[in-house]
Protein backbone atom coordinates (compact mmCIF):
# COMPACT_ATOMS: atom_id res chain seq x y z
CA UNK A 1 0.00 0.00 0.00
CA UNK A 2 0.95 3.62 -0.77
CA UNK A 3 2.34 5.48 2.41
CA UNK A 4 -1.10 6.44 4.42
CA UNK A 5 0.96 8.52 6.12
CA UNK A 6 2.82 10.54 4.17
CA UNK A 7 -0.82 11.60 2.91
CA UNK A 8 -1.66 12.59 5.89
CA UNK A 9 1.27 15.15 6.37
CA UNK A 10 -0.24 17.38 5.07
CA UNK A 11 -2.73 20.10 6.04
CA UNK A 12 -3.83 21.07 2.50
CA UNK A 13 -4.05 17.22 1.83
CA UNK A 14 -5.92 17.46 5.43
CA UNK A 15 -8.34 19.95 4.55
CA UNK A 16 -9.39 18.26 1.22
CA UNK A 17 -10.45 14.72 3.13
CA UNK A 18 -12.31 16.99 5.67
CA UNK A 19 -13.89 19.05 2.42
CA UNK A 20 -15.05 15.30 0.84
CA UNK A 21 -15.66 13.88 3.98
CA UNK A 22 -18.95 17.29 4.43
CA UNK A 23 -19.30 16.07 0.77
CA UNK A 24 -18.55 13.26 -1.31
CA UNK A 25 -17.92 13.34 -4.94
CA UNK A 26 -16.34 16.45 -6.26
CA UNK A 27 -14.74 17.81 -9.68
CA UNK A 28 -11.44 19.31 -8.58
CA UNK A 29 -12.86 22.69 -9.52
CA UNK A 30 -15.41 22.27 -6.67
CA UNK A 31 -12.35 21.46 -4.61
CA UNK A 32 -10.10 24.52 -5.34
CA UNK A 33 -13.33 26.42 -4.86
CA UNK A 34 -13.97 26.23 -1.56
CA UNK A 35 -10.01 25.25 -0.37
CA UNK A 36 -10.23 28.75 -1.52
CA UNK A 37 -13.02 30.54 0.17
CA UNK A 38 -13.49 28.48 3.24
CA UNK A 39 -10.02 28.07 4.22
CA UNK A 40 -8.11 30.46 1.83
CA UNK A 41 -5.81 28.28 0.42
CA UNK A 42 -4.53 29.76 -2.57
CA UNK A 43 -3.15 26.89 -4.09
CA UNK A 44 -2.97 26.63 -7.69
CA UNK A 45 -4.97 23.89 -9.63
CA UNK A 46 -1.88 22.23 -10.81
CA UNK A 47 -1.02 21.98 -6.97
CA UNK A 48 -4.01 20.62 -5.84
CA UNK A 49 -4.16 17.98 -8.80
CA UNK A 50 -1.02 16.83 -7.45
CA UNK A 51 -2.12 16.47 -3.79
CA UNK A 52 -5.01 14.68 -5.10
CA UNK A 53 -2.84 11.89 -6.95
CA UNK A 54 -1.04 11.71 -3.85
CA UNK A 55 -4.12 10.89 -1.64
CA UNK A 56 -4.88 8.76 -5.07
CA UNK A 57 -1.69 6.83 -4.70
CA UNK A 58 -2.09 6.69 -1.13
CA UNK A 59 -6.14 4.77 -1.71
CA UNK A 60 -7.76 7.58 0.54
CA UNK A 61 -9.29 9.13 -2.71
CA UNK A 62 -10.42 7.35 -5.73
CA UNK A 63 -12.12 9.20 -8.85
CA UNK A 64 -15.11 8.59 -11.05
CA UNK A 65 -15.91 9.56 -14.35
CA UNK A 66 -19.58 10.65 -14.30
CA UNK A 67 -20.71 11.88 -17.86
CA UNK A 68 -17.66 13.74 -19.19
CA UNK A 69 -16.07 15.15 -15.64
CA UNK A 70 -14.22 13.54 -13.10
CA UNK A 71 -15.16 13.08 -9.54
CA UNK A 72 -13.23 12.60 -6.20
CA UNK A 73 -14.39 10.38 -3.60
CA UNK A 74 -13.31 9.53 0.08
CA UNK A 75 -12.38 5.84 1.22
CA UNK A 76 -11.72 5.28 4.45
CA UNK A 77 -10.36 2.20 4.59
CA UNK A 78 -6.78 3.11 4.45
CA UNK A 79 -7.47 4.51 7.52
CA UNK A 80 -8.69 1.15 9.30
CA UNK A 81 -5.13 -0.04 9.12
CA UNK A 82 -3.72 2.84 11.57
CA UNK A 83 -6.72 1.84 14.12
CA UNK A 84 -5.31 -1.71 13.57
CA UNK A 85 -1.75 -0.77 14.58
CA UNK A 86 -2.68 0.94 17.31
CA UNK A 87 -6.26 -0.37 18.66
CA UNK A 88 -7.83 2.38 20.66
CA UNK A 89 -9.03 0.43 24.24
CA UNK A 90 -13.30 0.37 23.31
CA UNK A 91 -14.97 2.66 26.06
CA UNK A 92 -16.80 -0.05 27.41
CA UNK A 93 -14.06 -2.57 28.47
CA UNK A 94 -13.15 -2.15 32.11
CA UNK B 1 -14.51 50.13 -24.55
CA UNK B 2 -16.72 47.50 -23.46
CA UNK B 3 -17.53 43.96 -23.96
CA UNK B 4 -20.91 43.24 -26.14
CA UNK B 5 -20.42 40.00 -27.02
CA UNK B 6 -18.73 36.84 -26.20
CA UNK B 7 -18.77 33.63 -27.35
CA UNK B 8 -18.67 30.03 -26.45
CA UNK B 9 -18.25 26.59 -29.08
CA UNK B 10 -20.91 24.62 -28.93
CA UNK B 11 -21.56 20.88 -30.55
CA UNK B 12 -24.66 21.77 -32.19
CA UNK B 13 -26.02 24.85 -33.08
CA UNK B 14 -29.75 24.12 -33.19
CA UNK B 15 -29.33 22.15 -30.17
CA UNK B 16 -27.47 25.01 -27.91
CA UNK B 17 -30.24 27.07 -29.15
CA UNK B 18 -32.86 25.14 -27.58
CA UNK B 19 -30.91 24.66 -24.40
CA UNK B 20 -29.89 28.44 -24.36
CA UNK B 21 -33.32 29.87 -24.42
CA UNK B 22 -36.06 26.90 -23.81
CA UNK B 23 -33.85 25.83 -20.67
CA UNK B 24 -32.21 28.47 -19.72
CA UNK B 25 -34.10 31.04 -20.60
CA UNK B 26 -32.29 33.74 -22.45
CA UNK B 27 -34.34 34.82 -25.99
CA UNK B 28 -32.13 35.09 -29.44
CA UNK B 29 -30.62 38.11 -30.83
CA UNK B 30 -29.17 37.47 -34.01
CA UNK B 31 -29.96 34.12 -36.05
CA UNK B 32 -27.96 34.43 -39.51
CA UNK B 33 -27.83 31.69 -41.98
CA UNK B 34 -24.34 32.08 -42.82
CA UNK B 35 -23.43 28.87 -45.18
CA UNK B 36 -23.43 25.98 -43.29
CA UNK B 37 -23.46 27.56 -40.03
CA UNK B 38 -25.62 30.65 -38.77
CA UNK B 39 -24.58 33.95 -36.13
CA UNK B 40 -26.17 32.87 -33.78
CA UNK B 41 -26.17 34.78 -30.37
CA UNK B 42 -28.60 35.18 -27.30
CA UNK B 43 -29.40 37.88 -24.73
CA UNK B 44 -30.74 37.95 -21.56
CA UNK B 45 -34.64 38.83 -21.27
CA UNK B 46 -33.33 41.44 -18.27
CA UNK B 47 -31.07 43.22 -20.28
CA UNK B 48 -31.83 42.89 -24.20
CA UNK B 49 -29.89 45.45 -25.46
CA UNK B 50 -26.47 43.74 -22.99
CA UNK B 51 -24.36 41.58 -24.02
CA UNK B 52 -24.42 38.72 -26.49
CA UNK B 53 -23.40 35.41 -26.33
CA UNK B 54 -22.31 34.21 -29.75
CA UNK B 55 -22.90 30.27 -29.79
CA UNK B 56 -20.29 29.40 -32.33
CA UNK B 57 -19.74 25.63 -34.01
CA UNK B 58 -17.09 23.92 -32.64
CA UNK B 59 -15.39 22.42 -35.60
CA UNK B 60 -12.06 23.65 -35.19
CA UNK B 61 -9.74 20.27 -33.93
CA UNK B 62 -8.56 22.36 -31.29
CA UNK B 63 -11.91 22.82 -29.46
CA UNK B 64 -12.55 19.19 -28.37
CA UNK B 65 -9.22 18.59 -26.40
CA UNK B 66 -9.51 22.41 -25.17
CA UNK B 67 -13.17 21.35 -23.32
CA UNK B 68 -12.39 17.85 -22.80
CA UNK B 69 -9.59 18.96 -20.72
CA UNK B 70 -11.78 21.23 -18.60
CA UNK B 71 -14.87 19.48 -18.58
CA UNK B 72 -13.25 16.61 -16.75
CA UNK B 73 -11.94 18.58 -13.88
CA UNK B 74 -14.94 20.54 -13.80
CA UNK B 75 -14.15 23.75 -15.14
CA UNK B 76 -16.59 26.02 -16.16
CA UNK B 77 -16.46 28.03 -19.73
CA UNK B 78 -18.76 30.81 -19.24
CA UNK B 79 -20.53 32.32 -15.98
CA UNK B 80 -24.20 33.98 -15.44
CA UNK B 81 -25.25 35.95 -12.90
CA UNK B 82 -28.74 34.90 -10.86
CA UNK B 83 -30.72 36.34 -8.01
CA UNK B 84 -30.86 32.84 -6.03
CA UNK B 85 -28.62 29.66 -7.43
CA UNK B 86 -30.68 27.84 -5.18
CA UNK B 87 -33.52 28.76 -6.77
CA UNK B 88 -32.40 28.05 -10.07
CA UNK B 89 -30.57 24.71 -9.25
CA UNK B 90 -34.16 23.95 -8.59
CA UNK B 91 -35.94 24.48 -11.49
CA UNK B 92 -33.29 23.71 -14.03
CA UNK B 93 -33.02 20.30 -12.17
CA UNK B 94 -36.98 19.45 -12.56
CA UNK B 95 -36.13 20.40 -15.96
CA UNK B 96 -33.25 17.57 -15.97
CA UNK B 97 -30.79 19.55 -16.07
CA UNK B 98 -27.74 18.27 -14.60
CA UNK B 99 -25.05 19.89 -12.18
CA UNK B 100 -21.65 18.78 -11.58
CA UNK B 101 -21.50 20.63 -8.67
CA UNK B 102 -24.73 21.94 -6.51
CA UNK B 103 -25.25 25.07 -4.60
CA UNK B 104 -21.77 25.87 -2.81
CA UNK B 105 -21.02 28.25 -0.46
CA UNK B 106 -17.92 30.07 -2.07
CA UNK B 107 -17.71 33.28 0.11
CA UNK B 108 -19.76 36.16 -0.64
CA UNK B 109 -21.19 34.11 -3.29
CA UNK B 110 -23.28 31.38 -3.72
CA UNK B 111 -22.52 29.10 -7.00
CA UNK B 112 -23.24 26.30 -8.76
CA UNK B 113 -22.06 24.44 -11.90
CA UNK B 114 -24.28 22.79 -14.77
CA UNK B 115 -23.81 21.19 -17.90
CA UNK B 116 -24.67 22.80 -21.15
CA UNK B 117 -25.31 19.90 -23.06
CA UNK B 118 -23.51 21.51 -25.75
CA UNK B 119 -20.09 20.51 -24.88
CA UNK B 120 -19.78 23.37 -21.93
CA UNK B 121 -19.72 24.01 -18.16
CA UNK B 122 -21.81 27.08 -16.80
CA UNK B 123 -21.16 28.15 -13.76
CA UNK B 124 -24.06 30.30 -12.22
CA UNK B 125 -23.43 32.97 -9.44
CA UNK B 126 -25.27 35.01 -7.16
CA UNK B 127 -24.33 37.11 -4.24
CA UNK B 128 -25.59 36.71 -0.96
CA UNK B 129 -27.54 38.83 0.83
CA UNK B 130 -25.54 41.13 3.36
CA UNK B 131 -25.75 39.49 6.36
Amino acid sequence: MADVYRALDDETRRLILDELAARDGQTLFEICTVLLTRHRRTSTRQAVSQHLAVLEEAGLVVTERRGRSKFHHFDRSPLAEIARRWPTPAEDDP
Amino acid sequence: MKIKLTSIFVDDQRAALAFYTDVLGFTVRHDIPLGDASWLTVVSPEDPDGPELLLEPAGHPAVKPYRDALVEDGIPLVQFAVDDVEAEHRRLTDKGVVFTQPPTDAGPVMVAVLDDTCGNLVQIVSEKAPA
